[in-house]
């Protein structure tokens, strides 16, 4: 240390430099908080809504679904609306039934429409041809489609309404609650689900008649006993999440906090648990929707599907079955619906996962 | 000291990580040597870097990350430019590294005897009984009991202090030239921490290995640290003895972090907090990293970063507040003729002298 | 462990027991009987047939009484042929099995594979092209995909002929069924392999020096494949369930075959045995997985 330390006598001319950078030394005054603010170049700040959206709005997966899905709806909700054919009726030309009009291919026509537009008379072209009984395919595949995502819909509500319920009073009261609680749910959980939806159906089509013109009654009673068996059997998992979720955050000291300071049972699920388990519950929601597709689909196939003139997706691409080497495209419209619909859900399940699932952030 | 002591040598080493929201830049020019048998404190707080230039040493960071610039020297040769089956031989091998959290780092599937057998087998030439013979000496020497049983058991039949207890015998195992130890004890019960620190002493006088403790906790810097450096934003802001940084700071990082911290003789007094968060790696600010955060911040603070100066005691700091007040003392020229700017790691070395 | 096993064993039976009664008192809720529908018989016929199937007794005894038979592995004879069932059930399930057995291998393999490429190469074209075509295939219902591999490869194409008992060409229905889990799969172990990658030790592995392939095989996919096992189980079920419309496309003289073909015939002592059967299988399936997931995770600790 000793000889370093003789440059430092102030008596003599210092001989270090600190840089070889001409200073101004009039730099050496106090900078103003604003400059120092200025010189701390923050990350955006952002909220965890916001921050979420913006990534969900980066995963292109994400946004060709929410497009797609869109797409889908508006023209489920349209078309009915312009396409001039019904889906159970036999299409008509000029006031007439046309019994010739089957199995036509896309954007044919039939004798009696070639007939009527010649004569000046306009037909609305069959998109995508016609069916075995000469009813207007696209149409039916529009309907069908309302119908397999209505289904999809409905029983993912279901599922989410009793999951939710069932769930956070299991988790929140704990104990011996949940203790007869989640034996419950065990015992549901390990009954094989679709063999139980296929005895149900069975047996509730022989047994439910619903009367009325009602919606319910034209889809049919194996569309009752779905959502029954959705009710029954489906929620457990949801279930399962909701009590997990709630079980996970309970050990967060906040929640701690909120009993010191007073707060009920009720007031701490609905304004500190339910809010930080929403997106993972609204995730797994989101799936629900494809898997009550396939299930429905899967129904049809069978034959336990919605009562016929009604079609589903399902029912639609197992009657194409029939057909299958001659009029293929029966097949591949109603599939191509299902593949997109559930892939434009999962795909967007995925994406709302990655961008707002809290676990998954670094 | 002479120059061939240096066993490890970092010199301007910059690593960085490309995120989805840009490239951070975790580590910018950090220089320093470490001599055989010494330890090294790395101290600073989360985001300072510290912890990146200990994976950078290994070469063990995530996916994202590399190294940009700088070398790592090991007795003279650049490991950066090693290939990956020499790197392969330098770890755990040359040099070991130790984690924060022992509940985490040893894998849970398999028994602690398998973890340290492996380490042993790949190093060295002991295999099969060899290696386990190895392993159980390894355990009694860290000071687990009954390792002949305990080397059939898996991690979670541990508790902490004995995992981390077991993370030294394995990094120890083959007789390493260096240690890092990246925040070894906070992750443990304190009256743990002490006997593992002192495990660690102990076993550097055994093996005569050098240690880079990396730590937040200042107490433990100044309990095992032979010299110390203070990062910041991936910069080293100051460097010296423990008591160079400890009675006679000249950064005003380095005063901040004293400041805060309590201890016996500041009883009745108020701590005082660093105000603001720490600096967004993302854009580094052009001058000083530290002086958005610090109450003495000047104009040239914001425009220029600090050069490393040498204090009026003689270690090293890159404050310009410091340099001011040497100046002010009429100590240094500020506007002087010209010259090269110094060598850092040059003075780094003079440092040591201290 | 042993308390384990045997509180998952009572669990098992617990269950069994409810499908059991489901499917008992659902049938039995069903107005008219089996034997409405067919053709009108003389009124002894009818008693004798109803004595013969203890319809004659109450609903009660009659559950006992077929629990009792079950238990001797009697499900009954068929309404439709007259035949044993349990005898239609053992040939009918050795071809679905056969088939079955094809596709978890299938799916196994190809799901642990490209899960494990898609996650080293995570965010890499890799990953991109994997994740896509996985998510692809579980939008897919079993049924349509068979049908189109059936257009395509064996009408089309004429490469694969289609199944009979002379050629039992597994082909096609085992493809057909294997895509849904092999999907799942590579989705499941990409997740769980990414998790497993980000932990610290792994990096101690290779702080260790261990070489990379060692780190991949050993310390990661070991550690990694643990959820995959606890896949397995639901997965049998799926892969048995998806296996109903994949025979009827195929038209697999299987035990899924069976079970739609008594739905159509309403046959329903017939779909009560095949439930039963199906169920049980599931169950037992479900609960050797569990117990092969505690085995291979030695931080689950047994109650």
């Amino acid at each position: 240390m000793g000889i370093e330390k003789e440059s430092y006598n102030p008596d003599q001319t210092p001989k270090k430099h600190a840089l070889s950078l001409q200073l101004d030394v009039s730099k050496f005054e106090k900078a103003t908080d604003e400059e120092k603010k200025q010189a701390d170049v923050m990350s955006e700040s952002s909220s965890f809504f916001r921050d979420g959206m913006k990534k969900l709005r980066k995963n292109p997966l994400a946004v060709f679904s929410i497009i797609v899905l869109i797409i889908i709806l508006a023209t489920i909700i349209i078309a009915p609306h312009v396409v001039p054919y019904s889906y159970s009726q036999i299409i008509t030309v000029d006031g007439r039934r046309d019994k010739s009009a089957t199995n036509m291919a896309p954007f044919t026509y039939s004798k009696m429409e070639q007939a009527y537009m010649a004569k000046g008379g306009k037909v609305f072209p069959h998109i995508m041809g016609t069916d075995e009984l000469g009813r207007d395919y696209f149409i039916r595949v529009v309907y069908g489609t309302r119908i397999s995502l209505s289904v999809g819909v409905f029983a993912a509500l279901i599922v989410l309404i009793i999951g939710i319920l069932y769930g956070s009073v299991s988790g929140y009261y704990g104990g011996k609650v949940d203790l007869i609680m989640m034996r419950i749910v065990d015992v549901i959980y390990s009954l094989p689900d679709l063999l139980m939806i296929i005895l149900l159906s069975v047996v509730l089509n022989e047994v439910i008649k619903p009367s009325g013109n009602g919606f319910l009654a034209k889809l049919g009673t194996n569309m009752i006993s779905l959502f029954i068996v959705f009710g029954l059997l489906y929620w457990v998992g949801m279930a399962r999440l909701v009590r997990g979720q709630i079980l996970t955050i309970k050990q967060n000291d906040y929640i701690l906090a909120a009993k010191v300071s007073g707060a009920k049972g009720s007031h701490i699920i609905r304004r500190h648990i339910l809010p930080n388990s929403i997106s993972v519950i609204i995730i797994s929601a989101a799936l629900q929707i494809p898997s009550a597709i396939f299930t429905e689909s899967f129904l049809s196939f069978i034959g336990l599907g919605v009562k016929a003139p009604m079609p589903s997706l399902g029912s639609l691409a197992s009657a194409a079955r029939s057909g299958i080497t001659t009029y293929t495209y029966k097949l591949i419209f109603p599939s191509i619906m299902i593949g997109l619909i559930t892939l434009a859900f999962n795909l967007l399940g995925d994406g709302l996962r990655d961008a707002f699932d809290p676990k998954l952030r670094r | 000291m002479a120059e061939n002591n240096v066993i490890l040598s970092v010199q301007d080493l910059h690593t960085s990580f490309t995120t989805d929201h840009g490239e951070v830049m975790a580590v910018n020019g950090v220089t320093f040597n470490l001599n055989e048998g010494m330890t090294l404190g790395i101290v600073g707080e989360s985001g300072s870097g510290k912890s990146v230039t200990a994976y950078s040493i290994m070469q063990i960071l995530e996916k994202n990350g590399s190294i940009k610039s700088g070398k790592i020297l090991f007795k003279g040769e650049d490991i950066t430019r090693w290939p990956e089956a020499k790197m392969r031989d330098f770890r755990g091998k040359k040099c070991s590294i130790i984690f924060q959290d022992p509940m985490t780092s040893l894998n849970p599937v398999f028994t602690i005897g398998w973890q340290l057998k492996e380490a042993i087998e790949l190093h060295t030439d002991r295999k099969g009984k060899a290696a386990e013979d190895r392993a159980i000496e390894m355990l009694k020497l860290v000071g687990v009991n009954e390792p002949e049983k305990r080397i059939h058991q898996y991690p979670f039949e541990f508790s902490g202090g004995m995992r981390q207890r077991v993370m030294i015998a394995m990094a120890l195992a083959c007789e390493p030239d260096i240690l890092i130890a990246d925040e070894p004890t906070t992750a443990l019960d304190v009256t743990i921490q002490a006997q593992i620190l002192e495990l660690m002493q102990d076993l550097q006088k055994k093996m005569k290995m050098a240690i880079i403790i990396v730590t937040h906790d200042l107490g433990v810097i100044a309990q095992m640290a032979d010299e110390i450096i203070v990062m910041y934003g991936g910069r080293v802001c100051e460097r010296g003895t423990a008591e160079d940084i400890f009675y006679r700071p000249a950064h005003e990082y380095t005063k901040g972090l004293l400041r805060s911290i309590p201890s016996v003789d500041k009883i009745g007094q108020r701590l005082v907090p660093i105000s603001g968060t720490p600096i967004n790696l993302l854009n580094l600010p052009k001058g000083c990293a530290f002086c958005p955060r610090c109450d003495q911040a000047m104009k040239i603070c914001l425009e220029q970063q600090p050069p490393e100066t040498r204090t009026i005691d003689g270690h090293l700091s890159s404050c310009w507040k410091a340099i001011e007040e040497e100046a002010a003392a009429g100590l240094i020229d500020l506007t002087g003729p010209d010259g090269k700017p110094e060598d850092t790691s040059k003075l780094a070395e003079v440092s040591e002298k201290d | 462990m042993f308390k384990y096993i045997v509180k998952r064993i009572l669990l098992a039976f617990v269950t069994i027991f409810i499908v059991c009664l489901i499917t008992f008192f659902t049938m039995n809720a069903i107005p008219g009987g089996p034997f409405a529908g067919e053709k009108a018989k003389s009124p002894e016929v009818q008693a004798a047939l109803e004595r013969r199937f203890n319809l004659d007794k109450p609903v009660g005894t009659q559950f006992l009484l077929y629990m009792k038979n079950l238990a001797h592995g009697d499900f009954g004879i068929s309404a439709k042929t007259g035949r044993e069932i349990s005898a239609t059930i053992g040939t009918k399930f050795k071809v679905s099995a056969r088939m079955g057995i094809f596709a978890v291998i299938l799916a196994v393999i190809q799901g642990v594979f490209f899960g494990s490429i898609a996650a080293l190469q995570r965010n890499k074209w890799p990953d991109r092209v994997i994740i896509f075509v996985s998510t692809l295939f579980t939008s897919l219902p079993s049924f349509v995909l068979g049908s189109f591999l059936l257009v395509i490869f064996s009408v089309k194409l004429g490469w694969v002929q289609a199944w009979s008992p002379q050629h039992q060409s597994l082909i096609l229905p085992v493809l057909s069924l294997a895509a849904y889990p092999a999907a799942y799969i590579t989705r499941l172990t990409k997740t769980s392999m990414l998790d497993v990658l980000g932990q610290d030790y792994v990096r101690t592995a290779r702080a260790k020096g261990v070489r990379s392939s060692k780190v991949l095989f050993v310390h990661t996919l070991r550690n990694a494949l643990i959820p995959v096992v606890t896949y397995v189980g639901p997965m049998i079920a799926s892969i048995l369930t998806g296996s109903l419309v994949v025979e009827q496309i195929f038209t697999v003289g299987g035990l899924g075959n069976e079970f739609v073909q008594s739905i159509t015939n309403r046959d329903y002592p017939m779909i009560m045995g095949v439930t039963i059967f199906l169920a049980v299988f599931m169950v037992t399936m479900n609960l050797l997985t569990d117990i092969v997931y505690k085995l291979i995770d030695p931080r689950i600790t047994l109650e």
